[in-house]
């Protein structure tokens, strides 16, 4: 079949691989309708998560049809459609069990390697690298999906291919930063990053209650579809000063909560990022954290901040004076999918949620490695290129 | 500049291997005539539901080779189950080069015991896609080599 490999730093191609088998009793084999570029997916493209191999197959977030399933597998039948949650949780650790679901303890077929780097094992996580479980991504004709009783979902009538997607890594991922930061009726919630994740967390702080939701980002189309779609503020930072008009727009107080949608390879204007751009680029840190930094200086005393970015490993001028002095609450996680999901697809299929504007672009898989590059450089207004293996 | 990325990815992957060892290293034990240290995983399981002469075949194959130890966790955190080789080991098994070659026997025990958790919990050990990669590089071979040695001991 054919698949997205990467080979190297910045280097994607469409090779031909061996087709997926079922492995264990509890796989299903799911023929892919659709994937979509992810922006975590830039950092292990760009070389910033170590432990990739030449010829791994890339992408997770992905919906399709089971045309495979093994001898231990209950819920689900041959021509199922469903939707798959980026991590894979085996549903009965006490991670799983206690809805921690990213940080399953059965499904790193590596486990080590996050001991070494991380003190714990993470669960495992398609097509995002040895380190994260190695198991094969998605961008593919067909994946196998491990433990998919309680990984994979089926999506109801009515909801179509397009909207449903989003639910496999960037929906979740968003609600959970708003639900786990603690977001409350009456709260002022700021958001760094208005791409497909800040924008879900945007909105799921919107519909827990938040009296305000201010988004922040550079990119025009961004801002534009965050405000028209989301229903959020925005701020473009490249205008003004983000601090103050935080400050200004809460009273002076700040955001009671700040959610950091961003990631590890962060831009500002600032003098600082040509900073932390020298220090990562030499590898005296791994990740730019400047949104990071930027929420915890605004969040107001006594506030929360939410990690949701991706990022790797140690990070240089983290201000943790600030976390002491205005005792703050930092958090993060990677996406406990399987806790939201199904209340999600519930949402989508009520219209509560919207999703589809996130897919501005659409292309088969042979020409994938262009729409990475497209969604890399936020050409053509791309918030999300969606990749059909079957056109 | 993808080169030198491509450089800087292999040294962060030696660092991680240099770690291992470093790790390794620290982790002797630090009375030889105590014996080995226990290995212990928590499995989210009652302690009833866990019996030593009942244990899954990776750590059953043992037989009276190794020593077992069940207890409850604290709180709702399930069972710990801890095992160790009985009697003492040479300090040459935990070596560096044995730990590299993956010659160290704490190595496959806890392999077992990783291997007897998933069981346990989750009725399966998941196997990884094979073939790993289609196609090989020293940087993809190191890292290859690592993932094999990370289901020993715990720790790389």
């Amino acid at each position: 079949m054919k698949a997205l490999c990467w080979e190297g730093v910045n280097k994607l191609s469409v090779e031909e691989v061996p087709d997926p088998v079922l492995r264990n009793d509890q796989d299903v084999i799911v023929r892919l309708v659709a994937g979509t570029t992810c922006g975590s997916d830039l950092h292990l493209i760009g070389g910033y998560i170590p432990f990739m191999r030449s010829g791994d197959v890339i992408g997770h977030e992905f919906l399709g049809e089971v045309v495979e399933t093994g001898a231990a597998v209950r819920r689900h039948k041959v021509g199922d459609r469903v939707v798959v949650s980026s991590f894979v949780g085996c549903g009965r650790c006490w991670y799983c069990a206690h809805d921690l679901w990213s940080l399953c303890d059965n499904t790193n077929t590596n486990p080590g390697i996050g001991q070494a780097l991380f003190g714990a094992d993470t669960g495992g996580i398609f097509g995002y690298s040895h380190a994260m479980g190695g198991l094969r991504g998605s961008h593919a004709e067909y994946v196998r999906v491990p433990f998919a009783d309680y990984g994979a979902f089926p999506v109801p009538e009515g909801v179509d291919d397009t909207s449903a997607l989003f639910v496999s890594d960037s929906v979740p991922t968003g609600w959970m930063g708003a639900d786990l930061a603690g977001v409350r009726p009456g709260d002022v919630v700021a958001v760094w990053g208005c791409g497909a994740v800040g924008q879900m967390a945007a909105r799921a702080a919107i519909l827990l209650g938040a009296e305000r939701v201010i988004s922040i980002d550079r990119i025009p189309e961004r801002l534009e579809m965050t405000e028209r779609h989301i229903g959020s503020e925005v701020i473009d930072y490249t205008a003004t000063d983000v601090g103050a008009e935080l400050r200004e727009r809460t009273g002076g107080r700040g955001p009671d909560v700040c959610i950091e949608a961003v990631g590890m390879e962060a831009h500002s204007d600032s003098p600082v990022h040509v900073y932390d751009q020298v220090k990562q680029q030499l590898r005296l840190q791994t990740d730019r954290p400047t949104a990071v930094r930027q929420a915890i200086h605004a969040c107001r005393k006594g506030g929360t901040v939410f990690v949701l970015g991706v990022f790797a490993g140690a990070v240089d001028k983290f201000p943790l004076g600030a976390v002491i002095n205005k005792g703050l609450t930092v958090k993060g996680a990677q996406q406990h999918g399987q806790r939201y999901i199904p209340m999600l697809l519930d949402r989508l299929a009520a219209g509560e949620l919207s999703t589809s504007h996130l897919a501005t672009h659409t292309v088969p898989l042979d020409e994938a490695p262009r729409a990475y590059g497209m969604f890399k450089d936020k050409k053509d207004g791309c918030v999300r290129a969606v990749i059909r293996p079957g056109g | 500049m993808a080169h030198g990325k491509s450089l800087w990815a292999t040294a962060a992957v030696l660092a991680a291997g240099a770690a291992v060892v470093a790790r390794r290293v620290k982790a002797r034990p630090a009375d030889p005539a105590t014996g080995d240290r226990w290995l212990t995983v928590t499995i989210n399981l009652g302690p009833e539901e866990i019996r030593p002469g009942e244990l899954p075949s990776p750590l059953r194959e043992y037989g009276d080779r190794i020593e077992t130890r069940i207890r409850p966790a604290p709180g709702d955190r399930g069972t710990e189950l801890a095992v160790r080789p009985r009697g003492a080991v040479p300090d040459s098994a935990h070596s560096v080069r044995a730990r590299l070659s993956g010659d160290d026997p704490r190595q496959d025990l806890r392999r077992a015991l990783r291997e007897a958790k998933a069981l346990l919990e989750a009725g399966e050990v998941l196997r990884p896609d094979a073939p790993p990669t289609t196609h090989d590089t020293p940087g993809g071979k190191l890292v290859g080599l690592l993932g094999r040695r990370a289901g020993g001991e715990g720790v790389l």
